[in-house]
């Protein structure tokens, strides 16, 4: 008798402890204001990424085609994975003195694991992160960046 | 042909040898079981690994010790915060570099949501693994709060690379104590929800009580740490016997069981992730001022010598082991990763349980494959 009862007793229970789930489940349904999916892509117009996400390496320019980059190749040095290479090039400057500046500034990002460690140790300050993520591309070379723009020179003032 | 068949004794034909993994989406990751059934019975189990080996270890021997850090990022991608703390502490240990308050709580908080985000996903997965999809949903919906947190103050979702020797990348975002604050209140009130849906759930306690249980001895003569051990009664919480960072002025239960089933690694984790809401209360209201990072070196070069250090992640403990000629590459890194460990007693725990056990106890040990390859 006993043990029919502690059966009857444990089915009971058992099916009690699933109405409790499906209770949870059932109660987000009536809960509409509680969905958090994201209409990707539709919603790629006002899609926010946080200033600091890690997207892309990029070299700001301001309005006159002018970066930071001195060409120094700290950066390079401190990439883990050969990521940046630094072509730089001898100049002559105003005053007439031979002057190191950057020819070409190569970033792959195909290979960059975003450490931030060039940003980070960069002297001055030329690289930032962009929050650009959608970086498919067709073909491979695609991915291969030059980062300072055609035609571009060193701000006034950095050394 | 018929004289082989005739040869085989009958117990060797009954035993029946399948391959479970690399791409099984119950191994959570490329782990290769070689199973021998009897009949629905495993008999025996037989790991192989390797299969995402990138020589980690080889690799941290050419690079500098702040280029180690983000290589720890992709040992246990769940505890990657935590990985990089290892390797800080290590080599901040070995500078004797004195580390100021703020960064030390920082680094406490952050392994804290990151051992919670790693708990999230593992019920999340363990649900799907016996079968209820829901879990899954809502396990990494909660996470997603965590992994804006990160992505807000660290740059990065899972691979953070926040840490760096001597401090950390960043000064927290401003909006980062208003934002935990949140999490936790929101999480208090959904982490029941949890209970309710699986832990009480009839189905699962058949699945998962008195299934795989490693009692304290092996669990201590094999070297299962983690919840994993915890579980089976074995204390050795990192963060209670050596405290590292801010453990040390904060009061927290180390959450011991005693059955070592399926179902108590289950309860601690879940307990845990109640006891790291709790430590992330007491610090988060009081972040000491002062700076984020310590000046450092350009180049770190650490004394000659032999350095330990060993930290709590989510899955057990890691250790990290450098040993430094005087240059600036370490002459040699190796890393003592749980997983491989817990990997070790799978074999043992399994024996003699069905093959759908397997996956439950699988899914309890809580295993990432890139941390047992490295
Ligand atoms: S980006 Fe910065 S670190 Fe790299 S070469 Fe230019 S100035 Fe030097
Ligand atoms: S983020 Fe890291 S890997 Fe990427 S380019 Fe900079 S230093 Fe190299």
């Amino acid at each position: 008798m006993r043990s029919i009862i502690n059966y009857l007793k444990e089915i009971i229970l058992g099916v009690w402890s699933l109405l409790k789930g499906m209770k949870v489940t059932g109660s987000y349904f009536f809960r509409p204001s509680t969905i958090v999916t994201q209409k990707y892509p539709s919603n790629r117009k006002d899609l926010v990424m946080f200033d600091r996400f890690k997207g892309e390496v990029v070299m700001p320019h301001n309005e006159k085609n002018e970066h930071k980059c001195t060409g120094c190749g700290i950066c390079e040095l401190n990439c883990p994975n050969g990521t940046i290479e630094v072509i730089s090039k001898t100049i002559i400057s105003e005053d007439g003195k031979k002057k190191r500046a950057i020819d070409k500034h190569i970033y792959r990002l195909g290979m960059c694991t975003f450490c931030a460690l060039c940003v980070k140790t960069c002297p001055s300050n030329a690289l930032a992160f962009s929050q650009k993520f959608e970086h498919a591309v067709f073909n491979r070379a695609l991915l291969i960046k030059t980062l300072n723009k055609p035609g571009s020179q060193l701000m006034k003032g950095v050394e | 042909m018929e004289e082989e068949v005739k040869n085989i004794t009958p117990d060797e034909r009954q035993e029946y040898v399948i391959n479970m993994g690399p791409q099984h989406p119950s191994t959570h990751g490329v782990l290769r079981l070689v199973v021998s059934l009897k009949g629905e019975i495993v008999k025996n189990i037989e790991p192989h690994i390797g299969y995402i080996h990138r020589g980690i270890e080889k690799m941290c021997e050419s690079i500098t010790y702040p280029q180690i850090i983000h290589l720890t990022d992709r040992m246990d991608y769940l505890s990657a915060h935590i990985n990089n703390e290892a390797v800080c502490l290590n080599v901040e240990k070995a500078l004797e570099v004195d580390i100021p308050d703020r960064i030390k709580v920082i680094r406490t908080i952050m392994s804290e949501l990151t051992r919670i985000q790693s708990h999230q996903l593992w019920w999340a997965s363990f649900g799907m693994d016996l079968g209820g999809l829901t879990c899954f949903f809502y396990g990494l919906r909660d996470r997603e709060k965590i992994l804006d947190i990160f992505e807000e103050t660290c740059g990065g979702r899972m691979l953070v690379s926040y840490n760096c020797p001597g401090g950390v990348m960043y000064d927290i975002h401003p909006n980062f104590q208003k934002r935990v604050k949140d999490f936790i209140k929101y999480f208090r009130k959904i982490l029941p929800e949890y209970d309710q849906l699986l832990s009480g759930n009839v189905i699962f306690h058949e699945r998962s009580k008195g299934i795989g249980k490693l009692s304290l001895e092996d669990a201590i003569s094999y070297g299962v740490t983690g919840p994993t051990g915890r579980a089976s009664g074995f204390s050795c919480d990192v963060r209670k016997h050596e405290p590292y960072s801010a453990y040390d002025r904060i009061t927290f239960k180390e959450i011991l069981h005693t059955e070592g089933d399926t179902y108590s690694r289950y309860i601690a984790r879940i307990d845990e992730m109640w006891e790291s809401m709790n430590i992330i209360e007491q610090l988060i209201d009081n972040i000491p001022e002062g700076p984020f990072a310590v000046k450092m070196k350009p180049i770190i070069k650490l004394p000659e010598g032999e350095y330990y250090q060993r930290v709590e992640t989510a899955r057990g403990e890691l250790g990290v082991y450098i040993i430094s000629d005087g240059n600036k590459n370490p002459y040699r890194v190796k890393f003592r990763s749980p997983n491989f460990v817990n990997l070790s007693v799978f074999n043992h725990i399994v024996k003699g349980f069905k093959i759908a056990d397997l996956v439950a106890i699988g899914g309890s040990l809580d295993l990432v494959i890139p941390d047992i390859d490295r």
